[in-house]
């Protein structure tokens, strides 16, 4: 069963979902998704892998890299599936990245790769977006690339990991307006899903609802005030998001909520 | 209840002067334009008087004396003007890390570890008359080796939050530290830290061993 969290009345929800339209609360009673807000899948901390593909490496001139690059997300950095999400005025570049999302699901420390799944509750997806302008050669990726209001969106739902086990061999695609800007598969990481919790639990304590953002494939583009993009992973679904200058996202902001 | 806990690195002029040779070089090139940020995950965050673990397999970690300011607000976009208005208080931090080699990459392995972070009950704004003439002061065992002051932050409390307040919102809750004074020194199990800031009090942990902390639990 695929679990997501909507926000409905004013309260967090957790709910049971069977397709985009079809939610139901844990009682069985059915959410009106259209009067619903899609919120992150999980409440942990997000932990996002950069330069995990070797193609989007070299698309970005770095060698691919030896251990893994991760960074950590600010939890306001996070967004729901149909986000709005802002991109600041006059900025030059600003591309998404489609990623698969892990799902932790129990406590882990120092975990070994052949255990890694036990430690899993499923998957989701993500887009990292980034603002390069921003970027500093310190805590590169920094917190003004990264860790902007919500700027990261992640859902619809957790599909759990009994379903798709290591999440290798999962075609990936991301969509502008309807156009396909990047395509990869989830069996090209550079570090596997077991792989990068051997890693990080090896450093910290990872706690169920912690999220890992998995890294992005080859092709970017930039997007602009008005797009849709649409982050499809394959046994997933879809992720989208919409892409709005200021002067749209602060007065929904300010006068809205 | 305690929120996001952020840090800033490279906030001490003297620290930042040490390094400039370094940051002329690649993979910098060039010093920091801006605040150097960084994330403390909950999972690093201790309270008074518990332990700070050093994780198995190192063998020093660096205490990291510093004033925390404590958010009071939403506070998005905040303008210099207004960014005081947005803190409820300080408090004396020990922000613990493994030694860092290098500040190109973000420094999970060296700011991420468990129990690493300590911070100490916060005190209300108008405690402190001025936040930017505060000693700060580390003893190890009871002996002082580490002193600065806050009148040495390269970026001071409200230019951060300006900064990060431009591109985050910051919750009431949410606890920025503002950085370690130049002269960190490496500490081990069994050593006992100690923290002061004017006007602040102080901050007491001993170093455990991960294994040793666990031990304990497991048999309790």
């Amino acid at each position: 069963m695929r679990r997501a969290r909507l926000l409905f009345e004013g309260a967090a929800r957790s709910a049971l979902v069977t397709s985009e339209d079809d939610v139901y609360l844990e009682d069985g009673g059915r959410l009106p998704v259209e009067s619903c807000t899609w919120l992150p899948p999980a409440t942990g901390v997000l932990y996002a892998v950069g330069l995990n593909y070797a193609e989007h490496a070299n698309e970005l001139t770095f060698q691919p890299p030896q251990e893994p690059l991760v960074f950590v997300k600010a939890p306001g950095a996070l967004a729901g599936h149909r986000a709005r999400c802002l991109r600041p005025d006059g900025v030059k570049l600003m591309h998404f990245e489609g990623e698969l999302a892990v799902v932790i699901g129990r406590h882990a420390r120092r975990v070994p790769r052949a255990e890694a799944l036990d430690y899993v509750a499923g998957y989701t997806i993500c887009n990292d977006y980034a603002v390069r302008d921003y970027l500093e050669n310190y805590y590169r990726p920094n917190l003004r690339v990264k860790s902007r209001d919500g700027l990261t969106p992640i859902g619809p739902w957790i599909v759990p990991v009994a379903e798709l086990g290591d999440g290798a061999g999962l075609g990936l695609k991301t969509l502008v307006n309807g156009r396909e800007c990047q395509s990869g598969n989830t069996r090209d990481m550079i570090f596997s899903v077991p792989h990068l919790i051997e890693y990080l639990s090896g450093i910290l304590t990872l706690a169920p609802g912690d999220m890992i953002a998995t890294g992005t494939p080859a092709g970017f583009v930039d997007v602009q005030p008005g797009d849709e993009v649409v982050v499809e992973i394959e046994r997933i679904g879809s992720l989208a998001s919409t892409i709005v200058g200021e002067r749209d996202y602060y007065r929904v902001a300010e006068h809205g909520s | 209840m305690l929120g996001t806990v952020y840090g800033v690195a490279l906030n001490y002029r003297g620290r930042l002067a040490e390094l400039k040779a370094v940051f002329s070089q690649p993979p910098h090139g060039a010093p920091p334009r801006t605040p150097v940020l960084f994330i403390k995950t909950p999972n690093t965050i201790i309270g008074p008087d518990a332990p700070v673990l050093i994780p198995d397999g190192v063998a020093t970690v660096q205490p990291g004396p510093a004033l925390g300011v404590v958010i009071g607000r939403n506070a998005h976009r905040l303008t210099l003007a207004d960014a005081p208005g947005a803190i409820a208080g300080y408090a004396v931090v020990n922000e613990v890390s493994v030694d860092e080699i290098s500040y190109f990459r973000p420094p999970i392995a060296s700011k991420c570890r468990d129990n690493t972070c300590a911070i100490g009950s916060p005190t209300v704004r108008d405690a402190l008359r001025d936040p930017h003439a505060l000693g700060i002061r580390l003893y190890i065992n009871g002996a002082l080796r580490q002193i600065g002051s806050t009148a040495d932050l390269v970026y001071s409390i409200p230019e951060l939050l300006v900064f990060m307040s431009g591109f985050m919102t910051l919750r009431p809750g949410d606890l920025l530290i503002t950085g370690t004074p130049p002269g960190r020194v490496s500490v081990g199990a069994g050593d006992s830290l100690r923290v002061e800031i004017d006007g602040l009090g102080s901050l007491e942990n001993v170093v455990a061993t991960e294994s040793s902390v666990a031990r304990r639990e497991a048999s309790s």
